[in-house]
């Protein structure tokens, strides 16, 4: 028999009929009898006092029901970060004052979308314009306009993370180097955009469904806002049409749906247009990166110093931790002896920014990695050379932060260099650039300030020995219900049809802390192959009782089949001994119970993943138009549960993560996003879509299901770094802010050619 | 004042009185309750909406529903025959050409169209049969990787 029986398999996705057909019924997809349709006003103004809202014209429209402003609230800010009041700084529906164009004024239920529409024309909002500031430059001088009272040169959160000497170990590098990076932003353009259905019943019950990373996050969120028992919501996720970190806070459509139900006790849906979903919701965060990079000679890297200020826009949401992990993967995936990062998220009038698939580690990974190549050309060391010397290797520790213990760089390096090598030599203009990442599984954070386990799941077992796995991870198109229905049925003996998930709603299932983090493999996997192992060692307990084993013999169950480890043939049907557990516990079903919070990991996570990934370029010197050929990863994340997943996670990211480094952008003035429709913003298509090859690596991670870590978001962090050495390498000029536009990269070939005359 | 709309939908007639400015895809979605077909964007850029019109692959929040009176349409729910899937959805549940899922129905209508023109498109032609769909989740590679499967006959020739 093979080690494993489900895991490691290509299967079909457990939900992937019904999204093949045209079944599945998203959020966007739900009516309910008696429905009403929600629209919100939102300001027009990045910065201003709100003196009056008047509502009456509106009222009076035939056809509304009900329009709501934030004296209909109870009035309380809301934040994710709940350990923390003071980041808890976002009003849903302003009250008094506006922060960027697009902040919640008020909000319309009619009988529909277009009745709402015209209703929002109807409300006379009485503004004050104050002065604005857009850039964190700006916003930190003294001078700057105040964008939250108290909150001195609109500094919202400080981070310092700090080892070894570096000032001493600068002074003992033989080569030193300082450089300016600039980040931009990027939008996660989930194809469904953000929604709700919110009802509220006469008695007091609210039921959500919405499309979320986490139900447990707006559930809990929804309660404290709006005075609302945390038991008497129930948020249910649908299928959703993706998220990539836009979707775990609380959101303008979630929070107007409920306000407008609990005023009518009648569902209300919102649907987020496409504007609104590019203006009004969160983004990648932009930086302002200095940094400082020392080595001796031989290319040993001796210290590094980073310091950032990125542009917060008007809220804290996710922003702080994005703060911090572009400081901590700024060391990333290298042995630095001396490292001291300070970074500083700026508050502006500028639509808040937070969590997007990478979660600050493309910056940190775009800035690092170019700066790693500058340095290494400079002293004539080979690329892969000083990443081998100097990277990360298993069972290191990050002094004061990290244990990382699987780590599979080095054989990424190997596969890569393996990988150029193939390729040959190639034309002119034309040339490979690579970068080296890690990620985290899961974060260790509880600035929730959850009571529950991180995540949990529950197993259950009827009497046909079908099962229910009920879990509070979030499908949100990762993938996250196959793996997890694989590792509960490789680790229950049954086949994946045995199983049937039942996830996202937190009216059936354990609280979890969702899809963020790329958490949800080890995370919920360890919980769900804990629920699963409680629920085999019932049906075992009763098996080995049955069979009379000698106590000297361990019993397993494969493919349905219960018997003796050591003697396969000697064995009992699973359907069978399910029937009689049950019998013989009074009916009672079986039930198993896992749950999972990392302990004694350090400070960020359980696990990390690495990968290293070559990018090939083709540039056109007169012009600066390039393509993208070519991206090759070496990716190893442990055991892979799902190939199939993988596959799709890693290529998908290239398409995201390609385009942050090659055309997304969100250009503004005045804190107006100039292209907020998809006419307008450019993101990768099938026809720029490089060749994607996969190069894979085994590892194994001993805190993770099977050894498995990681997949989800890693893969976002190398791709604009390898694009920025590839181009370098291609042409010889060196694009520092991202972009890296054709037209950025024509204007430095031209000043290169003056600078040559 | 409403007008009368008559289509045939996945080969069942109707027969509707809707506003004039109604967009295909709301009477698909909104009148005949046909919520497979999506809408991302409304500005045609996306193509979460493509349907199949007269035998054309059309993004439907850009067509009046009018303009497609007397027409055929074809959809996402019309592509299987009851449980018996269509190559190209056996396809794109093999090779993982989908993640959310919500992009799927207007890229499976676009290859169908795709592949009732040019039944033997080479990587270049199926890249561009599916340009005008944007997919956040996959990076397309996976979904040229079935349509090609089903280009050679991995999946049988059915219509």
């Amino acid at each position: 028999m093979s080690k494993y029986s489900v895991i490691g398999q290509r299967v079909r996705r457990v939900d992937g009929l019904e999204k093949v057909t045209g079944s599945a019924k998203y959020t966007f997809d739900m009516v309910l009898p008696n429905m009403l349709y929600g629209k919100i006003l939102r300001s027009p103004y990045p910065h201003a006092k709100i003196l009056n809202i008047d509502t009456s014209k509106a009222e009076k429209l035939v056809g509304v029901k009900a329009v709501v402003t934030g004296k209909d609230t109870p009035g309380r800010k809301q934040g994710i970060w709940r350990r923390f009041p003071e980041l808890c700084d976002e009003e849903i529906l302003c009250r008094e004052k506006v922060r960027y164009i697009g902040d919640p004024v008020a909000a319309v239920a009619a009988i529909d979308e277009d009745t709402a529409e015209e209703a929002l024309d109807l409300i006379e909002v009485e503004y004050e314009l104050l002065p604005a500031v857009f850039d964190p430059l700006e916003a930190i001088k003294e001078e700057a306009p105040q964008i939250h009272d108290g909150v001195e040169l609109n500094i919202n959160v400080t981070r310092h993370i700090e080892w070894g000497d570096v000032d001493e170990a600068f002074r003992k590098c033989d080569y030193v180097r300082e450089d300016k990076f600039r980040c931009s932003s990027q939008a996660h353009v989930c194809m469904e955009t953000h929604d709700a259905v919110a009802s509220f019943d006469y008695g007091g019950k609210l039921t959500v469904w919405t499309s979320t990373q986490s139900s447990y996050y707006i559930q809990r969120l929804l309660a404290d806002i709006l005075d609302l028992r945390e038991g008497d919501i129930r948020v249910i996720k649908p299928p959703t049409g993706g998220a990539f970190g836009s979707k775990f806070e609380l959101d303008s459509a979630q929070f107007c749906a409920t306000v407008l139900s609990m005023k009518l006790c009648r569902p209300v849906k919102i649907v987020l247009n496409r504007e609104e979903e590019f203006t009004a919701t969160k983004r990648r965060t932009p930086m302002y990166y200095y940094v400082k990079l020392g080595a001796k000679k031989d290319g040993t890297l001796l210290a590094k110093e980073v310091r950032v200020i990125t542009e917060g826009g008007a809220y804290t949401s996710m922003g702080a931790t994005a703060l911090y992990l572009t400081g901590f993967f700024s060391s990333f995936p290298y042995k630095y002896p001396n490292y001291r990062y300070d970074g500083y998220r700026v508050y502006t009038n500028t639509a808040p920014t937070s969590a997007m698939r990478g979660f600050g580690v493309p910056q940190a990974v775009f800035v690092g990695e170019s700066q790693l190549d500058m340095l290494a050309h400079e002293l004539g060391i080979d690329p892969i050379e000083i990443r081998r010397k100097n990277g990360m290797t298993p069972n290191h520790e990050v002094p004061g932060q990290a244990y990382i213990q699987s780590c599979g760089l080095h054989q990424c390096l190997d596969a890569i260099e393996e990988h150029i090598k193939k390729r040959g030599k190639l034309p002119p203009n034309h040339a490979i650039g690579i970068a080296a990442y890690g990620f985290m599984s899961g974060g260790i954070f509880n600035w929730f300030n959850t009571p529950y386990a991180f995540s949990a799941a529950l197993v259950r077992i009827s009497i046909d020995g079908k099962v229910d796995l009920f879990t509070g991870a979030c499908d949100i198109g990762q993938g996250s219900d196959t793996t997890l229905s694989m590792i509960c049925a490789e680790e229950l003996g049954v086949r994946l049809d045995d199983i049937r998930i039942y996830s996202g709603d937190t009216g059936i299932c354990p609280a979890d802390l969702g899809a963020w983090g790329s958490r949800e493999t080890l995370m919920n996997g360890n919980a769900v192959k804990m629920a699963a192992a409680d629920a085999k060692r019932q049906i075992l307990e009763f098996a080995a009782a049955k069979m009379g084993a000698n106590i000297v013999y361990d019993l397993d169950i494969k493919d349905r089949w219960i018997h003796l480890v050591d003697r396969p043939e000697r064995g009992l049907s699973y359907y069978d001994i399910v029937k009689e557990v049950i019998r013989g516990r009074d009916g009672e079903v079986i039930i198993g119970r896992g749950h999972y919070t990392p302990h004694r990991k350090g400070m960020i996570s359980p696990a990390y993943s690495f990968g290293v990934q070559a990018a090939e370029v083709e540039v056109d010197p007169e012009t600066g138009r390039y393509r993208l050929l070519n991206v090759t990863t070496a990716h190893e994340s442990g055991t892979v549960i799902n190939p199939v997943g993988i596959e799709g996670q890693l290529e998908g990211a290239i398409m995201m993560a390609g385009g942050y480094g090659f055309c997304e952008d969100q250009p503004m003035d005045e804190g107006k996003i100039l292209n907020p429709s998809l006419a307008d913003y450019k993101l990768i298509r099938s026809l720029d879509m490089p060749e994607s090859e996969i190069l894979g690596i085994d590892t194994y991670e001993p805190e993770g299901p099977f050894g498995a870590k990681e997949a989800g978001e890693g893969l976002t962090n190398p791709t604009a770094a390898a694009i920025g050495n590839a181009v370098y390498k291609a042409v010889g000029v060196r694009i520092n802010d991202l972009p890296i536009t054709p037209e950025k990269v024509f204007r430095a070939l031209r000043e290169k050619e003056q600078q040559g005359k | 004042m409403k007008k009368e709309l008559r289509l045939v939908v996945n080969g069942q007639p109707y027969e509707l009185y809707i506003d004039p400015k109604t967009l295909l895809v709301e009477v698909l979605r909104d009148h005949l309750g046909m919520t497979g077909t999506k809408r991302g964007c409304n500005s045609s850029s996306c193509g979460a909406c493509t349907v199949i019109l007269n035998g054309m692959a059309v993004k439907s929040c850009s067509i009046l529903a009018l303009q497609a009176h007397g027409g055929e349409v074809l959809t996402v729910e019309g592509l299987a025959s009851g449980p018996e899937l269509h190559p190209l959805q056996e396809a794109f549940l093999d090779h993982g050409a989908f993640q959310c899922g919500f992009c799927t129905p207007g890229m499976l209508m676009s290859a169908k169209a795709l592949l009732d023109e040019n039944p033997k498109p080479a990587r270049q032609q199926i890249k561009e049969g599916i340009d005008g769909n944007i997919c956040r989740c996959t990076g397309y590679n996976s979904i040229i990787r079935a349509v090609t499967a089903v280009v050679n006959g991995e999946y049988g020739v059915k219509k």
